[in-house]
């Protein structure tokens, strides 16, 4: 089991593109990590930074107490994981978990046996003489992980490794991932684009975009203390409300109706989560909902409130019609941007 | 009864007719081969099949055909193999080489590696084929093997192609294989070679086919009979029919089917790999 | 180049060698000095050489025999192309549509490909052969007195015959291919949208056929510049005389048997250049093609 520690860490393609600006971090031992970001945000550069599959252009990288960044990728002490699982395709099950192994000289009685304790682990054992195309999309990726664990790894890296499966075997999957996390009790990042993956795997969240870590926390800190009106809308299904409000004289007025008070004045963004807008029939606030959207045990109201776009998730057990609509919003759960800079006020 | 489409008819008497033109010329080689070299001289091609084919099958292997009486069958069949199997594994072990440096390799000069061996695509021996003829005469190496399979393999159509499947071999292998610890050569061996089976056997079956029927380069490389492939000696044997008092009919066809038959039977049997690595080779 | 390519720096180069030195040796040494030699007059006797600048050119130019080559060349080019593509394609479109036999016509159709050219020029001097050759009795019934290696036309006719029966299968297999290739769901569209066969066909497959046509093209135009030269060699007997003869077949006769290197190497320049011109085209045509699929 390793921390690691990003130091400044920077990569510059030849083309002069900027994948990721100067990020510092550390993982502490044990930690599982998620890197979250729409694509193209630098969170698989910087996984294939530390993987050691992309230079680094600046910066430190450490694993352990080791400064990694010139030591090739089998030197790093790693086991990574594949979107699209990287197995050989001409390789049987055990010949594709083993091959690291071998790799690395290990006499062959022990890679059996490493292989068997991996495959046991993963419920493998009926298809270890299969080759890959033998195996459904599920089998496959628990032959991906196969390999990682097999090398007892101090680090595992994961890119987007469920993105390829279906809904279905995709949370059965998260939960074994994060099931044998636990138990293995191996430092991981792992990248993904998928909110709910980071939110219900991660020990902490690192949300990036643009090249830019946008905010780094718990996943309850990212989802109920946003950094950015970007972290804002980009954690939650549905994301939060932002709303473009005035300030006059320290109080917050949408259609000219003050909803709380917030020092300064001038515009501001104004966000709340949907489901901290309650209807209440003594709500102060009115709001004209057009439609509804039901997904069995809540439901997701659309409506306009003075102007702008809004939504509400409610309960199933809130009876809802199209039309006006009074609700209440808790006052604690009103979160203020800088409408210029995005940053949280 | 069902009743069969008229449109059905027409579609397989095309179909049918144009498999008639494509092998009704070679049954007559054969059948030319079966008779007496008198009757083919009297008759030509006929309908029925004679029982001389194993006394002309005898004359053809084994009996000398040109001046020198070293060129028999059997020497030319073996030249013909060497010359088919030497260009297509050259060929293949040359290209699956360069394509692995330029796809795999951080490459200062790569692009023009690149450039240097794709020119090549762009003239065939035909159009510098005196010159050629030249410096392999300068180097010693008229009726040579080497001499025969070498300047053929320079250009760069293996390289092609396997640079092209390469490219189509995704990226997170050569990445999972180096944190697995495998180093290029490693990595080429244990991976890359047994992931291209496919578009290997494909190529061996072309450039196999391309090799044994190479013409224009043998007829000037080799001048020694000893030297001679089936497809080069077959200009020699029709021009020995011309002039003599009974041409030996039989077998010179007999030649032309041996000629014919190991190239044709691998295009029939591994017919779709052939096909793949024909048309592959276009994208 | 792959994103996470190795960076060991003599592996590569120890890979490219073979490759390179061959090349250098038997490709780039040759051509270049085909370019050379085609400014220089060479003595016979093998007594070194003279500069003459462009006069192997401009007597190229003026030789009405070279002339007459290039004539036939290009005629001879377009007929084989045009002949063997539509036949291809018109067996291929039905060899596609067939469901009975669909596998072994693809067989029948294709195994030609494997046979060695001269060895077809062989087939096309029995078939044509002058006391008892099949076609050349068929054609007799007509009233037409065909006499090969004799009368120029019947000459030229007969290795056109012989190189589009041998070059069929290639375009066969492509065109087949192209026409497996077309998603199933685009043929069923085009069943709902038309009502009639030739309709689709023109409408919807040839299109969607057209860069394999293209690349076919190109191919074919190479074939019968280059390929074809065993062909000619066995149909004319080695003994060219007067026959009809292409381009590539000039260069080894004036250069090989005439010993006229420097005559012969202009030659081969022509033909780089038009080559070159050709691949060019080509090319061009290929970054238009990318959009299409």
């Amino acid at each position: 089991m390793a921390q690691v520690t990003l130091n400044a860490l920077r990569k510059v393609y030849p083309n002069g593109f900027e994948a990721v600006k100067p990020a510092s971090f550390t993982i502490e031992e044990g930690e599982f990590v998620v890197l979250v970001g729409p694509s193209g945000c630098g969170k698989s550069t910087m996984l294939r930074m530390i993987a050691g599959l992309e230079e680094i252009t600046e910066g430190d990288l450490h694993i352990g107490d080791r400064v990694v960044n010139t030591v090739d990728p089998a030197d790093r002490d790693i086991a990574m994981v594949f979107q699209n699982y990287a197995l050989y395709p001409h390789m049987t099950v055990r010949k594709n978990i083993g091959y690291g192994l071998k790799n690395r000289k290990i006499a062959k009685d022990v890679i059996n046996q490493k292989v068997e304790e991996a495959a046991n682990l993963l419920n493998l054992n009926d298809y270890l003489d299969r080759k890959p195309s033998q195996l459904s999309g599920g089998q496959r990726q628990r032959v991906a992980m196969g390999r990682a664990i097999v090398r007892d790894p101090s680090l595992f890296l994961f890119d987007e490794p469920l993105s390829n499966l279906d809904a279905k075997l995709r949370n059965q999957m998260r939960i074994e991932i994060k099931a044998l996390q636990r138990r293995l009790g191996v430092t991981s990042v792992y990248v993904t684009h998928d909110q709910v993956e980071a939110m219900t795997m991660a020990d902490r969240i690192i949300v990036m975009n643009g090249g830019e870590i946008e905010q780094i926390g718990t996943p309850s800190e990212v989802y109920h203390s946003p950094a950015s009106t970007f972290v804002a809308s980009f954690m939650g299904a549905p994301p939060m409300n932002l709303l473009d409000v005035s300030r006059e004289n320290g109080a917050v007025m949408v259609g000219g109706q003050q909803v709380a008070e917030f020092t300064g004045s001038g515009s501001v963004t104004l966000g709340v989560r949907p489901e901290d807008i309650l209807p209440d029939a003594n709500g102060s606030f009115e709001i004209n909902v057009t439609l509804i959207e039901e997904l069995g045990a809540h439901r997701i109201l659309h409506a306009v409130w003075a102007g702008q776009p809004i939504m509400i998730s409610v309960t199933k057990d809130v009876a809802a019609e199209t039309g006006p609509l009074r609700v209440a919003i808790k006052p604690d759960a009103l979160k203020y941007f800088d409408p210029q800079t995005g940053r949280r006020l | 009864m069902k009743r069969i489409k008229f449109e059905t008819i027409v579609d397989h008497s095309i179909l049918i007719l144009g498999s008639l033109i494509m092998i009704l010329p070679v049954v007559m080689l054969l059948q030319m081969a079966s008779t007496t070299d008198l009757e083919t001289m009297r008759n030509g091609p006929g309908l029925v099949f004679g029982d001389q084919i194993p006394i002309n099958f005898e004359k053809a292997m084994f009996e000398a055909s040109g001046f020198s009486g070293e060129n028999t069958g059997l020497s030319m069949l073996y030249n013909s193999l060497i010359l088919g199997f030497g260009f297509a594994i050259g060929k293949i072990v040359i290209g699956m080489m360069a394509a692995y440096a330029i796809v795999y390799f951080r490459l200062k000069f790569a692009t023009m590696a690149f450039w240097i061996i794709f020119t090549t695509l762009l003239l065939p021996l035909e159009v510098r084929i005196l010159p050629s003829y030249e410096i392999v005469q300068k180097l010693g190496m008229l009726n040579t093997y080497q001499g025969l399979i070498i300047p053929l393999i320079a250009s760069a159509t293996a390289t092609f192609f396997f640079r092209q499947f390469f490219r189509s071999v995704p990226e997170e292998l050569i990445e999972a294989a180096r944190i697995d610890g495998a180093g290029p050569i490693k990595f080429f061996i244990d991976i890359l070679v047994p992931l291209s089976r496919t578009m290997i056997a494909a190529m061996f079956i072309i450039m196999f086919v391309y090799g044994w029927n190479q013409y224009l380069w043998p007829t000037m490389i080799t001048t020694d009979e000893g030297m001679f492939t089936l497809v080069r000696g077959i200009k020699q044997i029709t021009q020995t029919l011309e002039g003599t008092n009974l041409p030996e009919y039989g077998k010179s066809n007999i030649l032309q089917i041996i000629a014919i038959l190991p190239p044709v039977l691998i295009v029939i049997f591994f017919q779709s790999w052939f096909v793949k690595g024909l048309t592959e080779s276009d994208k | 180049m792959k994103r996470a390519g190795f960076s060991t720096r003599w592996l590569p180069i120890l890979l490219l060698l073979p490759q390179l030195s061959i090349i250098l040796i038997f490709f780039y040494w040759p051509a270049a000095h085909a370019v050379k030699s085609s400014f220089y007059l060479q003595d016979p006797f093998g007594f070194g050489e003279t500069f003459v600048g462009m006069k192997n050119y401009t007597s190229l130019l003026k030789s009405s025999a070279y002339l007459r080559s290039a004539q036939f060349t290009v005629i001879f080019t377009l007929l084989v192309t045009i002949l063997s593509l539509s036949l291809a394609l018109l067996l291929a479109v039905k060899a596609d549509k067939v469901i009975k036999g669909a596998k072994a016509y693809r067989t029948l159709l294709m195994w030609v490909y494997a046979v060695a050219p001269p060895v077809a020029g062989v087939i096309g001097l029995v078939l044509f052969d002058q006391t008892w050759g099949p076609l050349k009795d068929f054609f007799g019934l007509f009233g037409w007195d065909f006499r090969l290696g004799v009368n120029y036309f019947d000459t030229a006719f007969a290795m056109v015959v012989v190189s589009v029966w041998k070059q069929l299968p290639v375009n066969f297999i492509f065109f087949l291919s192209g026409l497996q290739s077309i998603p199933k769901s685009v043929r069923e569209a085009a069943l709902i949208d038309n009502r009639s066969a030739s309709g689709r066909f023109w409408d919807v497959t040839f299109p969607l056929l057209a860069p394999t046509a293209f690349f076919l093209l190109i191919i074919n135009i190479t074939y019968a510049l280059f390929d074809t030269f065993g062909i000619i060699d066995t149909v004319v007997k080695g003994e060219p005389s007067n026959n009809p003869m292409t381009l590539v077949y000039r260069v080894y006769v004036d250069g090989f048997r005439g010993n006229d290197l420097g005559g012969s190497s202009a030659q081969s320049v022509v033909l780089m250049v038009l080559v070159l011109a050709l691949t060019v085209f080509q090319f061009r045509m290929v970054e238009r093609r990318i959009h299409y699929t």
